[in-house]
């Protein structure tokens, strides 16, 4: 997908259309040992302040472009799964995240 | 209107499942969502495709609207029930583009796909066969359409409500942050535009605040002056058909536009005005 809509594919964008200059935070979600291919991550900022959302991709995966500085990652999942994981964002670093509910 | 007339739960959904004066309709970006599964009976928009002018910058026009809708099997007299991915953004506009066209009766599912994921609620990846028909659109209301001029004329008299992230509007983004941030257009906001993102009118689960909450956003927090026009505006136009849909349908304000160029067009003008820098 480009980047002439604005929407989030499920995954996240590929990170082929990244530069290396980009603050990428990606990672992937499993729930019992399989991926979670049904829930969406949140980024978010000071005060949970909403910044981003990505569908989770089939398999469990995720990808934001943020800008740099701390954030909160947040999943939901059907079922009520939950998790929050805090991360930093740089440029030119790919910060990743796997996370287990 | 009210929020009653054109919003409706997933319960209000399931129970019209099959009703043969309700098309429920999937509008996304990313159709392979449809694919990968749909609320039962429901067909698809795809929001470039099929809303957008394949060649030059705008949106179908009246008669590209009507060939879709015949050929989706959608009839002027059916209730349309709109939902989608990214928290609803493109069923409001293609709500939005409904209301442009004149049809009678259009809903928008609280909460759209998300919640009804996450609710575990049945997804069907059969694909509905409808019988065309010949819908007829009306002339687009432009009541409810602002173009630039119109826009760059409202500066410090109506209300202009920038609904991009705080980054976007202080201009250290230029897309959202699931996005790739390489276009090339100038960053920063609207000058005298409010910053009240599309995020802070919906809960996490996608379904909009309650009308008290709302007008406090607006009205208590941002300071919008309800008494005067508004135009709302994003980057093109879908996550302000999101607000536009909040303060037009639900809070029933009088004259609201959605600025569908939004900050693609507008921070791509030469010569006109832009600030940068945190909301005031």
């Amino acid at each position: 997908m480009t980047a002439d809509g604005c929407g989030a594919p499920a995954g996240g964008v590929a990170a082929s259309a990244a530069t290396g200059s980009q603050a990428v935070v990606e990672g992937r979600v499993v729930h019992d040992g399989a991926a979670v291919g049904t829930g969406y991550a949140r980024l978010l900022g000071t005060g949970d302040e909403f910044v981003a959302e990505v569908p989770l991709g089939t398999d469990g995966g995720f990808r934001f472009f943020a800008a740099p500085g701390p954030w909160t990652l947040r999943i939901l999942a059907p079922g009520g799964l939950r998790a929050e994981r805090a991360v930093q964002a740089d440029y030119g670093q790919v910060t990743t995240v796997d996370v287990a509910l | 209107m009210s929020r009653s007339d054109v919003l409706v739960d997933a319960d209000w959904a399931e129970a019209h499942i099959g009703d043969p004066h309700v098309v429920i309709v999937e509008v996304d970006e990313d159709t392979s969502a449809y694919d990968k599964g749909h609320i039962p009976g429901a067909v698809k928009i795809d929001w470039k495709k099929d809303l957008q002018d394949p060649v030059r910058r705008d949106f179908v026009d009246k008669t590209g609207f009507e060939a879709l809708l015949s050929e989706r099997g959608i009839s002027n007299d059916d209730t349309v029930l709109l939902y989608g991915g990214n928290n609803n953004w493109f069923a409001a506009y293609a709500y939005w583009y409904f209301r442009l066209y004149g049809h009678g009766k259009v809903l928008l599912l609280d909460g759209g796909r998300k919640k009804w994921e996450l609710d575990s609620r049945e997804l069907s990846t059969d694909v509905p066969s409808r019988p065309k028909t010949s819908y007829t659109a009306t002339e687009q209301d432009r009541s409810l359409r602002a173009l630039r001029d119109e826009v760059i004329d409202a500066i410090g008299k109506r209300n202009l409500v920038d609904v991009r992230s705080p980054d976007e509007f202080a201009g250290r983004l230029l897309a959202p942050a699931h996005l790739p941030q390489e276009q090339a257009q100038r960053a920063g906001h609207i000058p005298t535009a409010r910053n009240v993102p599309w995020s802070k009118a919906a809960n996490e689960d996608g379904t909009f605040r309650s009308d008290e909450e709302l007008r406090h956003l607006y009205a208590d927090e941002a300071g919008l002056d309800f008494g005067k026009d508004t135009i709302a505006y994003c980057r093109i136009g879908e996550r302000s058909a999101h607000t536009w849909f909040v303060l037009h349908e639900l809070l029933e304000q009088p004259n609201v536009k959605n600025y569908d160029g939004s900050w693609t067009e507008y921070g791509s003008l030469v010569g006109v005005p832009i600030e940068l820098g945190e909301a005031r």
